[in-house]
């Protein structure tokens, strides 16, 4: 099967499973114990505060017609709107979608920044040293909780260092590059840039080390192999061994990681968020949590699995770009 | 394959688990905290529930205070003046608890989807791992979270959301195992010989499934266990006057720059517990693995 027939039956699959989100989010409110409403609104609610909540969640009527209401209504952009602020969801959630977004893109541009790099050197030193420190803090990196890892820097790193911030968001990147390109200003990039670092830094550090150990032991893999020895065998010098020939042929395996892992960091984010008080979309998935503010929490887990399924199809497609030789079936 | 054959097998591969340096490392890290966890009321130091305003955030004094041992506020005390070491090592009771249970629970139900969905095949594995899929499709935690956020926060349900999101990964695991397995001679002859499919699915295809999910498993208590502490954190979890390492965090988040012990020595103890589980299941899966390359 060639290349379009794949991406036709992925794309089938990904409406296949976004059905699926779309009843697991629908059926959230449903499982809780009790009247829906009276959670929403508490037991003191007035009467008519519960049936302007009925007349839009229609909770009289059988569920599979609640169910297709509501899918049709999300499908057109409408998500309901918050019980707390009246705000329609789709905003607030488009308001913290892109905060969410950078954070996880950043995190992972840090990750592979220093993490393969870190996976070479362990790789090209092996058994020295420098492989043993790298696989430490692999080790560590992986089980060290990233909202602990978070609360640790705002201890140390930031109580100590006048220019990083504690808590928040600076202006957002895309728009201070967008500054930096039209004004000649850096000022809106740097400032983006310190209140980045540290929940990044958080979120990162897991991913880097799954990525230091699968550079490693990828790299190692190569390296033993036959064309490797020759092209050292002809003379050719180490260090363009390692990057030209074996690097090329180990990073497959590391970015099918990478791929994996976009998701692991958007769920990461979320608790991570409430750490830095990050105005992203895990903080308002809480925040709405401790409110009873159920569609603001439907809304905002319903377009997260929408980005996290994107992301996954993008990334399986990519592959095919980096490897030639896969083959889609 | 007979019986002599599979002790043999069974040795070699119980030796080489052992001699595993992994296994080795994880396996004291995890004996050591069940021995807490079994042990906690007889090693707290001091009662984890007292409370004394005087000693509200008091910094840790360690073991050697004046030339004397000292078993007093070693790592500090919290925000209600209650021992932290006390707490951590009571906190380790409800930590493996519920990594253990919840583990147990998406091993039970991921192995019986996992073997039904592989060993019958058609429909019923088509809906088991499209709805399997659709788990996958969230990311775990954010699953967690929902589920909790519906059922209502409680030490009982983010088990129940921490099992249901471990359950897809066990169970597809466990169904490519079970469709290796179908096809092998053992299985072919217990069906010639009038053995009902519960029959095979039980006594033949998951007890030869097992490795691969106990692996899984033990890799998955680390998961549970920072998930927990997740849940904990964000206020969805464990409740007070229940002790959990993770509601220790979120206590500590308040005075993170005046009191940073508060939140040193939890999240210490939830890492090399996580450690602890991982090298384990590292190790496990080496050990396994060659097993499988023998063709033992």
């Amino acid at each position: 099967m060639g290349m379009t027939g794949y991406v036709l039956r992925r794309f089938l699959a990904l409406v296949v499973t976004l059905f699926g989100v779309s009843v697991i989010v629908f059926l959230l409110v449903h499982l809780s114990p009790g009247d829906p409403i009276r959670i929403m609104l508490g037991e003191q609610a007035r009467p008519e505060d519960v049936q302007r909540l009925n007349d839009i969640y229609g909770f009289d009527q059988p569920l599979a017609v609640q169910y297709v209401k509501w899918l049709g209504a999300a499908l057109q952009g409408d998500l309901g709107d918050s019980i707390r602020s009246g705000v329609p969801v789709i905003e607030l959630v488009g308001q913290r979608l892109p905060a969410t977004l950078e954070l996880a893109v950043v995190s992972l541009l840090l990750a592979v920044g220093v993490g393969i790099p870190l996976g070479v050197l362990a790789a090209v030193t092996r058994n020295s040293p420098i492989d043993l420190a790298s696989m430490v803090i692999a080790l560590v990196g992986v089980a060290a909780p990233n909202f602990w890892v978070g609360l640790i820097l705002l201890s140390t790193v930031a109580a100590n260092v006048g220019w990083i911030p504690v808590f928040g968001r600076g202006p957002g990147v895309m728009e201070s590059l967008g500054v930096l390109v039209t004004q000649f200003d850096a000022r809106p990039l740097w400032d983006a840039a310190r209140h980045l670092l540290l929940p990044a830094i958080a979120i990162g550090t897991s991913i880097m080390a799954i990525i230091t150990r699968m550079t490693r032991s990828a790299l190692l893999e190569v390296l033993g192999l036959d064309y490797v020895r020759t092209a050292k065998a002809k003379g050719v010098r180490r260090m363009r061994v390692v990057f030209r020939h074996a690097l090329r042929n180990a990073i497959l395996p590391v970015v099918t990681v990478i791929g994996v892992q976009f998701g692991f960091l958007l769920g990461g984010a979320i608790v991570t968020e409430v750490v830095f008080a990050w105005p992203g979309i895990g903080r308002l998935i809480v925040d709405g949590i401790s409110q009873r503010d159920f569609p603001v929490v439907q809304g905002s887990i319903l377009l997260l699995g929408v980005v996290f399924v994107l992301v996954n199809l993008v990334v399986d497609l990519s592959y095919s770009f980096i490897n030639p030789r896969i083959r889609y079936d | 394959m007979t019986d002599v054959g599979t002790n043999r097998s069974g040795n070699r591969t119980l030796r080489r688990v052992l001699r595993n340096p992994n296994v080795l490392f994880g396996g004291i890290i995890i004996g050591l905290l069940v021995l807490i966890a079994l042990f906690a009321p007889w090693l707290t130091p001091m009662d984890p529930m007292k409370q004394d305003l005087w000693t509200r955030y008091e910094a840790p004094r360690g073991l050697w205070v004046e030339g004397a041992w000292n078993t007093e506020f070693v790592l500090g005390a919290d925000e209600l003046g209650r021992d932290i070491l006390s707490r951590l090592i009571m906190g380790t009771r409800v930590s493996l608890l519920v990594g253990f249970i919840a583990t147990s629970l998406s091993l039970v139900f991921g192995m019986l989807l996992g073997a039904l969905a592989g060993y019958l095949g058609g429909w019923v594995d088509n809906v088991v791992m499209r709805v399997m899929d659709v788990l996958l499709a969230l990311p775990g935690i954010l699953l967690a979270i929902a589920i909790v956020a519906a059922l209502g926060p409680s030490i009982v349900n983010a088990m129940v959301a921490i099992a249901i999101v471990r359950v897809p990964t066990m169970a597809r695991v466990v169904r490519s195992e079970v469709l290796a397995l179908r096809e092998q001679e053992f299985v072919e002859s217990a069906r010639a010989l009038g053995g009902g499919h519960l029959h095979i699915v039980f006594r033949h295809i998951i007890s030869n499934a097992w490795a691969p999910a106990m692996v899984l498993a033990t890799l998955g208590m680390g998961t549970a266990i920072v998930a927990e502490a997740a849940l904990s954190f964000l206020g969805l979890g464990t409740q007070p006057p229940d002790i959990s390492w993770g509601r220790m965090l979120s206590v500590g988040r308040e005075v993170i720059r005046s009191s940073p012990h508060v939140t040193l020595y939890p999240g210490i103890a939830i890492t090399v517990t996580v450690l602890g589980f991982s090298l384990l299941g590292d190790g496990l899966r080496d050990a396994f693995d060659r097993r499988l390359k023998d063709g033992a």
